[in-house]
């Protein structure tokens, strides 16, 4: 419809306006180069949604469409079905949610999806809050942080969307960071040749929620895996593989320190902080160790 | 041609499988689920070459019709009551997105408290959501109905998407024999699905229903405005060419022994039947008393009803859902827009709701009291025509009273 004028290297344009040291950013370019020009992706609103664009521009090359909130999994198989039933089996159909899209208000379709084993590839890029309207909480946000809508730290640790994929036996599933594109590109690339559904949990730090210098993204993004608030693992036709186990777990206050959004916390929650990640890292390392 | 013997839901299904559509995704809701079901049947045994996407929610059933007509194949659902109020947040992505999807809606009655019974409430809080809406008097208006809407939702200068409406239990379980063409003849009559203006395709990318602002909204509505506008003349040549084709002749409002009617009733749906039946009966005892059946809802054809109301002095108009806070129901509201310059005295009448039949004797009656109002001997009518006198007793608990 539009003649582009300027062409930049990748899918996703240069100077999209996503903020200073936005995760997602990355993310969304390092997954496109590997999925490629047929692609189909879906996008709900969100921060993903800047780069649907807004009004006459679009900050993608392939084809999408931005569904509602919830639906993203359920619009993905939509095109899926259309696509097989004209008999293509070429184009990757790729859904591409934030936490909130997807362990919240999105995770009923998202099962559904699952469920009937449609080959789609759903990534998740988690910021671990509703980023796009102001930073509240979301069932993805970890113990104690603080956003708009747990001003008092949240009381609660996060929903483990890698178990609930697992549970539906999906044929692949995987966690990833944004520090490592090497093995997030590693996985993209297997989401994409596996026949059936496929998930990838990203870890996608945000500085403008978290409250973090711009600069440090991938700062941040490391010192979660290194400090054990994050894991590095993937699920394939029912066995399990985690991908980097720290030798020794850094301290938990390595990872906190560095970000605005667990400012304030007493020593006694630090405390309880670090328990908490020792023994949910431990948890989720049997869990995987069970199933290898 | 063929007759067979059917039931609205199974009419529709006849309907949907001679369009040809290749993706169907459904969710199981009383009175729809017959239409789940056999459409399931229909590509389990291959007599129908689709996908059949099993979804978990209407909410994804809708959300997968729409992508997948973006993708370039007709598609269809079906639903009712609670299925199309979830759907609701997606209806109006469909019909923004100019996704021409026909969804047959088996009318039934919005919880709570809890019905399974027909009842326009789910349909007209739909009303506005930029869907077209027919409604069906009877089983073969169903299947001639939801024909026709693929060619008049499809059309390049209507893109909207179609409801067709039928009462549920009295139409969609009710075994009618109805006249079903040769495919042939369907073929050439709703042609090939053919994406136009918004689309997914790696060959030709665009990205569908970003941001936009208040520069371009109100244009992008205004389109569909003009879709709407549009369509009345669509619907009108589409029912002519279904009469040549195939010898039923559909109107947008069916003016009933209405000519020299001295008091008309306006009504939608299967109660249509009964009303049509009351006429007749009445007109052999000498009183004058018409029928205005509205078979399309939306775009309201208030041109067409003009014509049929023009110079009635008494009018009733018969909503089959409460209207709550309203001063009338949604065809009453339309009916009193249409014909303001009219000086005509317009009853509202609610009835038949929750399944509640709407019987000969309700529609006599309202015969006669607007006979009575026309002739002077009545001053009041009875609003709420069939509800019980101990209306307000029913479920009374007294804690705290």
């Amino acid at each position: 419809m539009h003649d582009i004028k300027h062409n930049s290297k990748g899918l996703i344009p240069h100077g999209m306006s996503a903020c200073a040291g936005c995760g997602l950013e990355l993310l969304i370019r390092k997954v496109m180069d590997v999925l490629g020009r047929d692609t189909i992706i879906i996008i709900p609103p969100g921060c993903a949604a800047s780069f649907s664009g807004f009004g006459k521009e679009t900050a993608i090359k392939v084809p999408g469409f931005q569904g509602n909130l919830e639906n993203t999994a359920a619009s993905a198989a939509g095109v899926r079905a259309a696509l097989n039933a004209k008999g293509n089996t070429h184009t990757t159909v790729l859904g591409f949610a934030g936490d909130g899209g997807t362990v919240d208000i999105g995770l009923q379709s998202l099962s559904g999806a699952l469920e009937r084993r449609d080959r789609i590839v759903y990534i998740c890029y988690d910021n671990e809050a509703y980023m796009n309207t102001g930073i509240q909480a979301s069932s993805s946000t970890p113990y104690l942080a603080k956003t708009t809508t747990t001003p008092a730290g949240k009381p609660t640790a996060r929903k483990n969307l890698m178990q609930i994929a697992i549970a539906h036996d999906i044929p692949y599933a995987a966690t990833a960071s944004i520090y490592n594109i090497a093995d997030l590109q590693r996985k993209v690339k297997k989401a994409k040749d596996t026949d059936g559904p496929s998930l990838i949990h990203v870890h996608t730090p945000c500085p403008t929620g978290w409250r973090y210098d711009p600069s440090k993204t991938i700062e941040v993004a490391r010192t979660a895996v290194q400090t054990g608030c994050w894991l590095l693992y993937e699920y394939q036709n029912g066995k399990a593989t985690i991908n980097y186990r720290p030798k020794e777990l850094l301290p938990v206050e390595n990872y906190i320190k560095l970000q605005g959004r667990f400012k304030g916390l007493t020593d006694e929650q630090i405390q309880e902080m670090q328990k908490y990640v020792i023994e949910d890292f431990n948890k989720c390392i049997k869990r995987l160790e069970s199933v290898a | 041609m063929a007759y067979k013997m059917l039931d609205g839901n199974g009419a529709a299904v006849e309907a949907i499988k001679m369009a040809k559509v290749q993706v169907i995704s459904a969710y199981p809701i009383t009175p729809q689920s017959t239409i789940a079901e056999q459409l399931s049947d229909l590509v389990a045994t291959g007599e129908l070459k689709a996908q059949y996407v099993r979804v978990e929610s209407e909410h994804t059933a809708l959300s997968v019709a729409t992508a997948a007509e973006l993708t370039g194949v007709r598609a269809a659902t079906a639903t009712a009551s609670q299925g199309l109020a979830l759907m609701h947040e997606v209806a109006g992505m469909t019909s923004g997105c100019r996704v021409p999807i026909v969804m047959p809606v088996v009318n039934r009655g919005l919880a709570a408290p809890w019905t399974l019974w027909a009842d326009h409430g789910d349909a007209m809080s739909e009303r506005d959501t930029g869907w077209l809406q027919f409604y069906c008097q009877n089983v073969q208006e169903v299947f001639d109905l939801t024909v026709m809407a693929y060619r008049i939702a499809e059309d390049e200068n209507v893109l909207t998407p179609a409801m067709v409406c039928m009462d549920g239990f009295f139409l969609s379980h009710s075994m009618q024999k109805i006249d079903i063409p040769d495919q042939e003849a369907i073929d050439e009559f709703i042609g090939p699905f053919v994406t136009k203006n918004s689309y997914l395709d790696p060959e030709d990318p665009m990205f569908v229903c970003n941001l936009t602002g208040p520069d371009d909204f109100t244009e992008m509505r205004y389109q569909q405005k003009v879709g709407f506008d549009n369509s009345i003349k669509v619907i009108e040549k589409v029912q002519k060419e279904f009469a040549q084709k195939f010898g039923r002749k559909l109107q947008i409002i069916e003016g009933y022994r209405t000519d020299d009617a001295d008091v008309v009733l306006v009504a939608l749906g299967s109660m249509c039947g009964t009303a049509k039946y009351v006429v007749n009966k009445l007109r052999e005892q000498g009183k004058k008393v018409g029928l205005a059946k509205v078979t399309v809802f939306r775009p309201f054809p208030f041109r067409q009803l003009r014509e049929v109301l023009g110079g009635k002095e008494v009018i009733g108009v018969f909503d089959r859902s409460a209207g709550l806070g309203g001063q009338g129901g949604p065809l009453w509201s339309e009916t009193c827009a249409a014909i303001k310059d009219y000086n005509s005295d317009i009853r509202h009448y609610v009835g038949g709701l929750g399944g509640r039949d709407v019987s000969v004797r309700t529609i006599e009656k309202i015969y006669n009291e607007l006979l009575e109002i026309k002739n002077g001997t009545r001053k009041e009518h009875t609003e709420w025509i069939d509800v019980k006198e101990n209306a307000m007793d029913i479920r009374q608990v007294l804690k705290n009273a």
